[in-house]
């Protein structure tokens, strides 16, 4: 019972955000309020880590290289309003659940292969 | 003053309208029945007596049964009594109903719990001690408490001297936590933060008595 009445309180599911999965290459689109402003801001790079499961809490993580070859990550909560949307430009073909060896990779060593699904 | 009896349920987390994450406790809050209004005449003070949780008749005494008929409510395992002042009316009449949403979203509250009982601990775990060194040598020493005072005088040790004993099981109040959802039809409150004791614990929930705290300006 406890568990049922716990999980009828985690958010429903953005239907902008698809199944993600570690490896993917993705565009974050995230709502940013400036004072009075608001905008979209992407943010695109290689989805490494999915942290969480089905909790309220769970989250996904993903890495860019950013300017002079620095490595940027931003960690999103699944259930996020900020989040607009995420499109999936790319998926791969990784072994492991949590992609943190990227980290000590840079340029060639750190790409993914593709791995080419059909689309539904 | 208003309150309600109910059971922990568990923590999890919500977002509020800047998508900011609360982390929140959620509260199966009620219903509960108001089983005795104490007035000033007959009792000396003003109070109500509030009741939680159906139990199956053969649960109670015949005492608690009779003391729960006067109001006409189902026989219930938990009483609770919420004082209330000198001029104050009470909330509620004999026998009513009260549910999760005597509260609303962005009120503040008070919860009272048992904590979790942690059994005979030592002072590192129940008075935040930091233990003795761990290495140059030592032995034994990790999380031993320490001196308990001084020598031949004073000669004994002081009266609530911090030491290892018996920890939790107690009565815990968190003052001013803020309610960041109700659900009158499951009868489901989410205050932020953390509430004493373990999932499934009872806790009372009673409107903030004290309000925020007032900073004193500094000269």
């Amino acid at each position: 019972m406890t568990n049922a009445l716990m999980n009828s309180l985690i958010p429903e599911r953005n239907p902008n955000v698809p199944e993600l999965e570690p490896g993917d290459t993705v565009r974050v689109h995230q709502r940013i309020r400036e004072g009075r402003n608001e905008r979209i801001q992407v943010f695109q790079g290689v989805v490494i880590a999915i942290r969480g499961g089905r909790t309220a809490g769970a989250s996904y993580t993903v890495r860019r290289t950013g300017a002079d070859g620095v490595g940027v990550e931003r960690t999103f909560p699944l259930y996020s309003k900020t989040v607009e949307k995420v499109e999936v430009l790319r998926k791969a073909k990784v072994r492991r659940a949590k992609l943190y060896y990227l980290r000590e990779r840079q340029g060639k060593a750190a790409r993914l292969k593709e791995r080419r699904v059909v689309k539904r | 003053m208003k309150g309600i009896l109910g059971r922990k349920v568990g923590m999890t987390q919500l977002f509020d309208e800047q998508g900011n994450v609360v982390p929140v406790t959620v509260i199966q809050a009620g219903p509960c029945y108001v089983t005795q209004i104490k007035t000033k005449e007959t009792d000396g003070y003003n109070a109500v007596q509030i009741g939680f949780e159906e139990v199956p008749e053969r649960k109670l005494t015949r005492g608690e049964l009779g003391h729960l008929k006067r109001a006409n409510v189902p026989p219930l395992r938990h009483l609770q009594e919420i004082r209330l002042g000198d001029q104050e009316e009470p909330p509620w009449t004999l026998g009513q109903q009260i549910r999760a949403d005597i509260f609303s979203e962005g009120e503040r509250v008070d919860v009272i719990g048992r904590s979790k009982g942690r059994g005979f601990a030592g002072a590192v775990k129940r008075h935040g001690f930091r233990g003795g060194p761990k290495t140059h040598g030592q032995s034994d020493r990790w999380r031993a408490p320490g001196s308990r005072g001084a020598g031949t005088t004073p000669g004994h040790t002081f009266p609530g001297t911090k030491g290892p004993g018996r920890m939790g099981n107690k009565r815990v109040t968190v003052l001013n936590l803020e309610v960041v959802l109700v659900d009158p039809e499951r009868n489901l409150l989410a205050v932020k933060g953390a509430v004493p004791g373990p999932r499934t614990g009872l806790v009372f929930i009673r409107s903030a008595r004290k309000g925020p705290r007032k900073y004193k300006a500094r000269g």
